[in-house]
């Protein structure tokens, strides 16, 4: 066993070189976490390939050996869906970070995985242009990691999620073969398999070349702030705002816990700090006067729901503050505590008044801290528990509240997860959503990729909960409901975790 | 008992029309997806072909199977939400249905597909055939929140939900959207709406294709952002010449300041005509109505940048009578009478192009030699195939999704 441990690391040396594989422990934990500070997994060893040939050598021995693997881009996921157990290899690819090209005539980028999101924008402004999700990790978070995840971000409301502007892939699967998926228009050769991979989680391969669309920048841009006296009121004037037919580039909420904490911390923007909660809206397009309008008319419905003040940004520099309070919450909430669950429900707007209550109430029932900061124009929910996970029993009592947040929402007619993923973290709540059919139909499209299960196993959908799937095949092979072996007694060898 | 017998025994008697088709095929009618997932799971067992049919006005219904199963009964509208913009559907209402009750709620789907104003949503969705308001307002695909369909053996599938946002799973709605019914017959959809606009213009301009081409460019060259950006042929704007149309839709203040944006970038006030409400719904209309009368329609997907050279080799291979082609966004779709050597040969040329050429209606005969999609990538086909194999393990539906080539 040791014996097949060593000769792994020295074949994924041979391929990347030695110093791109990271085997000693204190290297591996540096990788045990992503943003979610609640699941730890210490990968069996860690490998950061530089190209894509390296990508496509790692994958066809790992599937050679019958080694699980997961793909990794920066690790700022928020579902423990970048994390691999001690008999896997962790592919890391954040190396693989070049803008390959970028066409400023049919409005489009070839990039590799590891390129960071802000990169690609800061890439294409010189022609007028911008990769429009926009995650509030953009500056650490990278494409790949966005289409394993269909990451969201503040300004999908107007512009729409990762899958909306990835129009191409080129994919390693995990026997090795690599295929392209979709074209350069986005209109597919077949049925939509770029559609279908986008937020797969990495369990149908790697994606080691995406072709994303580019929007033009706007060419005006409108930021309000918009202060409540109460988180019904707020969530009131969402519906608003929505129902108005001015669809806002962004439309955020922050409630009280989460104001106090950005204005309590480095990124204070100037939100009032008695606000129950206040609102962020982007509105922008091509013709200044037309936003100005849709901003006057915007301003005109929030005064009208029970906003106490709106004010809207005088310049950029006041804009891109407003802006840094939101992004940062989630870093400014560290200031709460010393541990932070992160939840990711959506809710049909509507029922934000309501849900935002019923989180209030559990919340008090268990004693807990919640700070709401959330995509409130798409129904997007973060609810943050703050705790200390070293007090006996807190860290049940924070999962127990949670999962009744959770329930709240699916009662409401919501989702488990907007933008962040099942990964590990949400697996729990997954039969909560789909019946049996449902996921076994989902284990069924992930067997036709990855027969063997072995490309970040154990992620996205519970298998103990999927009902028998009689048509269930492999891609080529044709073999019905029959699993190969996969190796899983594979370790490093205790010399690695020496060195 | 007789394949008749065996579904009125199992839908009742109203549930099938023997008469019906021109082919002599019994139509079965379920009124509910828990009906559509008994049938196909009696079809699994007693190894039935079965086509799918909408409305019967878009692909003609000519596959040669032992039954057809048709969604019209599935024509009910469970939910319309005008707070959240959001709807669920059953798949069988007709989109002209569909509009005018949105419409009442004050709610807009902003997709404009080819076809008969009677076609079915799920048909729609099922081969992802947008109109021009994919220039505005993206593809099929992203006016989708979630699908139920059923699979070939009878199961009920859910994929997404109601809400705006949902990474819950794997997106199952993207392989049912534009799967031309090879994975399932879809019996529900959950659409994102739009508030109906407040204002909705359309401007017009005649010219040479080349002319109009340039006004095109021009247009993006200013960031104009219409909702749809059209060039048609003279045939099918009926007019003498190729035309331009230009909608845009939304506020007032956003129509009227991207119409003076547009006649600002392409030589001032004069040039485009603006028509009057009823002339705009006819034109759109007849544009999309026009689609349904031709034996043949397929779409390409090209770039802004190679519309002209598409243009002109759709005009060298199979004639360029009926085009409708947004310069925006790159897609091109074409109708008119040709052969499956013509259309084996474009789809030959466009692949040499990395243009790909999706065959949207034709007789039988012509999709089973050409299929709708045609070969695929290396590496793509075993990946279909075994999605197929995955939701009809017994194939049990007639699509020629690859053709025989």
């Amino acid at each position: 066993m040791t014996r097949d441990g060593r000769s792994l690391i020295a074949a994924l040396a041979g391929i990347v070189g030695a110093r791109h594989v990271r085997t000693a422990l204190p290297e591996r934990i540096t990788y045990a976490r992503d943003g979610l500070p609640t699941h730890r997994r210490v990968p069996g060893v860690v490998v950061l390939p530089g190209s894509r040939d390296e990508v496509i050598a790692i994958v066809r021995l790992l599937a050679a050996l019958g080694v699980p693997f997961v793909p990794r881009g920066a690790g700022t996921g928020l579902s423990g869906g970048a994390l691999a157990d001690a008999d896997a290899v962790l592919v890391v690819l954040t190396r693989l970070n070049r803008i390959l090209r970028i066409d400023p005539r049919n409005h489009l980028a070839v990039v590799e995985p590891g390129v960071v999101n802000v990169r690609l924008s800061a890439a294409a402004a010189p022609d007028g242009l911008l990769y429009s999700p926009d995650p509030s990790s953009q500056t650490a978070c990278t494409i790949g990691g966005n289409v394993a995840e269909n990451a969201g971000g503040p300004h999908c409301l107007k512009y729409g999620v990762t899958a909306t502007h990835v129009l191409a892939l080129e994919v390693v699967l995990a026997d090795g073969q690599v295929v392209e998926l979709g074209s350069l228009s986005g209109e597919p050769w077949g049925p939509d398999l770029v559609g279908l991979f986008v937020g797969s989680e990495g369990n149908f391969g790697i994606a080691t070349r995406i072709t994303v669309r580019l929007l033009p920048i706007p060419r005006a841009v409108r930021t309000l702030l918009a202060d409540f006296a109460a988180l019904r009121t707020a969530g009131e004037a969402v519906s608003a705002v929505i129902a108005s037919g001015i669809v806002p580039a962004a439309l955020e909420m922050m409630d009280q816990s989460c104001i106090r904490a950005v204005e309590d911390s480095v990124y204070a923007a100037g939100y009032p700090r008695d606000a129950a909660a206040v609102l962020l809206l982007e509105l922008d397009g091509a013709q200044e006067g037309a936003v100005a309008a849709d901003a006057e008319t915007i301003a005109s419905i929030l005064h009208a729901h029970g906003a106490r003040s709106v004010t809207v940004a005088a310049d950029a520099k006041q804009r891109e503050r407003l802006w840094q309070g939101r992004k940062k919450a989630f870093g400014a909430m560290g200031r709460l505590s010393r541990d932070l669950v992160v939840q990711d429900a959506v809710v049909p707007r509507s029922a934000l008044p309501d849900v935002l209550e019923t989180i209030a109430r559990i919340a008090g029932a268990y004693g807990l801290t919640v700070s709401n900061v959330f995509h409130a124009g798409d129904g997007n929910l973060h609810p943050n528990i703050s705790f200390d996970g070293r007090v006996p029993g807190l860290k049940a009592r924070v999962d127990k509240a949670s999962g009744e947040i959770m329930a709240a929402c699916i009662a409401a007619g919501g989702t488990i997860t907007g933008e962040h993923g099942v990964g590990l973290d949400k697996l729990r709540y997954m039969p909560l959503l789909f019946d049996g059919d449902a996921l076994a139909a989902m284990r069924a499209v992930r067997l036709v990729f990855d027969p063997e299960e072995r490309v970040n196993p154990g992620k996205v959908v519970p298998v103990h909960a999927c009902r028998e799937w009689v048509g269930s095949v492999k891609a080529e092979r044709g073999t019905r409901n029959a699993r190969a072996d996969v190796r899983s007694d594979f370790r490093v060898p205790t010399s690695a975790l020496e060195t | 008992m007789s394949l008749v017998d065996r579904v009125r025994a199992l839908l009742g008697d109203d549930a099938v029309d023997v008469a019906a088709t021109h082919d002599g095929v019994p139509r079965v009618a379920p009124a509910s997806p828990d009906a559509v997932a008994l049938l196909l799971g009696t079809a699994r067992e007693e190894g039935w072909h079965v086509r799918i049919e909408g409305a019967g006005s878009w692909l003609p219904t000519d596959a040669p199977v032992d039954l057809a199963l048709t969604t019209r009964r599935l024509d009910h509208v469970p939910a319309i939400e005008p707070q959240d913009l959001a709807a669920t559907v059953e798949a069988g209402i007709g989109c002209d249905l569909l509009r005018q009750q949105l419409a009442d709620r004050g709610t807009w789907l902003a997709l404009d597909p080819p076809g008969l104003a009677g076609r079915s949503l799920g048909s729609v969705v099922a081969t992802a055939t947008a109109g021009p308001l994919r220039q505005g307002f993206g593809s099929v695909r992203d006016h989708l929140l979630g699908v139920t369909f059923v699979t070939g053996d009878g199961r009920l599938v859910q994929s997404g939900g109601r809400v705006m946002k949902n990474v819950a799973g794997y997106d199952l709605t993207k392989l049912a959207a534009g799967g031309f019914g090879a994975f399932g017959v879809i019996v529900l959809v959950h659409l994102r709406l739009r508030a109906l606009p407040r204002a909705d213009q359309t401007l017009v301009l005649e010219g040479s294709r080349e002319e109009l081409a340039q006004v095109s460019e021009d247009i993006a060259a200013a960031a104009v952002q219409p909702a749809a950006h059209e060039l048609m042929s003279p045939a099918l704007a009926r007019r003498e010449r190729w035309l331009l149309a230009v909608r845009f839709a939304g506020s007032a203040a956003l129509v009227s300041a991207e119409e003076t944006a547009l006649r600002a970038a392409t030589g001032g006030g004069g040039r485009f005509t603006q028509l009057r409400a009823d002339e705009a719904h006819a034109l759109w209309m007849r544009a999309a109505e026009s689609f349904a009368t031709r034996p043949v329609t397929f779409r390409i997907g090209g770039l802004p940048d190679s519309s002209d050279e598409l243009l002109d080799l759709l005009q060298h291979q199979v004639g360029d009578e009926w085009i409708s082609a947004s310069p925006g966004v790159g897609a091109i779709r074409w109708g008119g009478e040709t052969t499956v050597d013509r259309l084996r040969r474009l789809r030959r040329s466009l692949a040499g192009l990395e243009v790909p050429l999706t065959l949207e209606r034709a007789s039988w005969p012509v999709r089973a030699a050409v299929g709708h999609f045609g070969a695929y990538r290396e590496g793509v086909g075993p990946l279909v195939a075994g999605l197929r194999r995955t939701f009809d393990p017994a194939e049990a539906f007639v699509v020629a999704v690859e053709g025989a080539e």
